[in-house]
């Protein structure tokens, strides 16, 4: 009877092998195939889309959106370490409240955040205006269009995604060890960067690969506020697919993207480690 | 514990709410304002809301975003649940398979959840319309009443259902009048969840999506890349109200039971 019951899982397995891991497969396979003129699939396999994709301009761009996110997931962390620490050392109510506030943005549709901004910095827009009113600047300045706009966005997306994971680590860490360092005459800066922060790695590490891949792949921010200049390897991915019909490279590209993204988690993962066990041998 | 804190890190996290909140205030705020285009205000109006409720393609997308979101919530709450439910019953290494199966919606970027589906309906020669877009969203739907309800459980221990077993329940009647009642918050607030991101999902409908199946968010979308217009804040505004008063309502539900250690709904 037991393993009967088990059965019912069946329907969710069969469901999320044909409508998840199955059409990636195919993306993966697509990958290795050609296109005719009218962008119809050859099958037969190839290189050709990886090839294309160590052209110049698309390295390039591929550069640019790795920079991008890790200057995205670093900000954010910085913006947010201190923010959770704050919310995860209040009192019980402030708790309650503080995570509540920083959660509510995170289930307002992104697209109507990223709008915001453009209401905000376009060139008649509520900055601009506000400067000028107060005679701060002469001319409107161009703050939409442009690549601090872009890179304040998807700060300003992914925030929550950062403050989330590090709050849950500070506030199940065990605060024993704090109480036993400054017992022992740590001052509190010693015993946050040897204790707290060490202790809350766990969470950097989800915020940071949650943001970096989220960053990534998030082609509408760089739509919205970048405009037509700017553009992302996740914007070229959705071209390929909607416009261009250029599959394979489309498939390349997402296979480029999914591996890089894993390699970078998995090096940040160990670059994590072994700075936490370089401090647990030496210091603790 | 409670920490000395520097007066900086109020300061810190007090900008920051601001920086978080500014901007979303600002629809809200110009959703009233008189003027169509001007960034100042100019006198309160509910002339967009009127208007907004006017316009053929809007409701044409309300209907569809909501006729996709109860389809794929209803679907996904039954299927997420039973893989909870199941999933304890299981042997050892297929509950880390459909774990790990299960986590995969969550991790995956969503654009690449977006186009493998585009090719796979392409390659079936499925016309993408609303079904499409209800079966993009019952697949990363699926996860979130998942987890939910998974850590509904983990609360609930086994004895309960043990105890109805060894009395001679059927497996039907011990999910009907032990396991579901107990659950039944998690059920509900899983369901809510997925209701909120079949609303809010941009990024997985935009590749799926055939061209007389707008939703509101890819309607959104296309109007905010020609500029900005006072509906479109007028319609920001109610579906941030919306989503707002859903996850409260989640949240809530989530909280109910008595003796239930209370659960804060993360996200992951």
């Amino acid at each position: 009877m037991k393993k009967k019951s088990g059965l019912v899982v069946l329907p969710v397995f069969l469901w999320l092998s044909l409508f998840l891991v199955v059409p990636m497969l195919i993306v993966v396979g697509i990958s290795f195939l050609r296109r005719d003129e009218l962008g119809n699939l050859i099958y037969q396999f190839n290189w050709e889309a990886y090839a294309t994709f160590f052209d110049k301009l698309y390295l390039g761009i591929y550069w640019d959106t790795i920079v991008l996110s890790v200057l995205t997931t670093l900000i954010c962390l910085l913006l947010s370490y201190p923010l959770a620490y704050y919310i995860a050392r209040s009192g019980p109510r402030m708790q309650t409240w503080g995570l509540a506030l920083v959660t509510i943005p995170f289930w307002i549709n992104f697209l109507i955040r990223t709008y915001a901004w453009v209401l905000l910095l376009r060139t008649q827009g509520i900055v601009n205006n506000l400067l000028l009113d107060l005679g701060w600047i002469t001319e409107p300045m161009q703050m939409l269009y442009t690549k601090g706009a872009v890179l304040m966005g998807m700060v300003y997306t992914f925030i929550p995604f950062m403050v989330l994971p590090i709050y849950v680590a500070i506030e199940q860490m065990d605060k024993r060890l704090l109480e036993a360092a400054s017992d022992l005459g740590a001052s509190p800066s010693r015993a946050f960067w040897h204790i707290t922060l060490p202790q809350t790695k766990s969470g950097i590490t989800t915020g940071a690969i949650l943001v970096y891949v989220s960053t990534t792949g998030m082609f509408v921010v760089t739509d919205i506020l970048g405009g037509a200049k700017s553009s992302m390897i996740s914007n070229i991915i959705q071209t390929q697919f909607l416009g261009a019909r250029n599959w394979p490279f489309g498939a390349a590209l997402s296979v480029i993207f999914v591996i890089t993204s894993l390699v970078l988690i998995f090096l940040f993962n160990r670059a994590m480690t072994t700075r936490v066990d370089r401090v647990k041998e030496g210091r603790i | 514990m409670r920490t000395k804190r520097s007066p900086w890190l109020g300061i810190h996290a007090l900008v920051m709410l601001i920086f978080i909140y500014v901007p979303i205030a600002m629809i809200i705020l110009f959703s009233f304002n008189e003027s169509r285009l001007s960034a100042e205000w100019s006198g309160f109006t509910l002339d967009w809301y009127t208007s907004l409720f006017q316009n053929e393609h809007v409701m044409d997308a309300l209907k569809n975003t909501l006729i996709v979101a109860i389809t794929s919530t209803v679907a996904a709450t039954i299927l997420g649940t039973l893989a909870a439910i199941g999933v304890r019953r299981v042997a050892r290494k297929l509950k880390l398979a459909t774990n790990a199966l299960l986590y995969l919606p969550i991790v995956i970027p969503d654009i690449i959840m977006g186009i493998s589906l585009l090719v796979l309906f392409n390659l079936m020669e499925i016309d993408l319309s609303r079904w499409t877009i209800i079966i993009a969203h019952i697949t990363f739907s699926i996860s979130y009443v998942y987890v939910v309800v998974t850590s509904r459980l983990s609360t609930m221990g086994k004895q309960l259902e043990e105890a109805a077993e060894d009395l001679g329940a059927s497996p039907w009647q011990t999910f009907r009048f032990v396991t579901l009642p107990q659950i039944l918050p998690g059920v509900v607030s899983g369901a809510i969840i997925a209701f909120t991101m079949s609303l809010d999902d941009f990024m997985v409908s935009f590749f799926v999506a055939g061209p007389s199946s707008t939703t509101l968010p890819i309607y959104i979308y296309g109007q905010v890349k020609r500029g900005i217009s006072p509906e479109i804040n007028a319609l920001c505004t109610l579906l941030i109200l919306v989503s707002v008063a859903l996850i409260f309502l989640a949240q809530y539900m989530l909280g109910r039971g008595k003796g239930q250690k209370k659960q804060r709904m993360l996200p992951f």
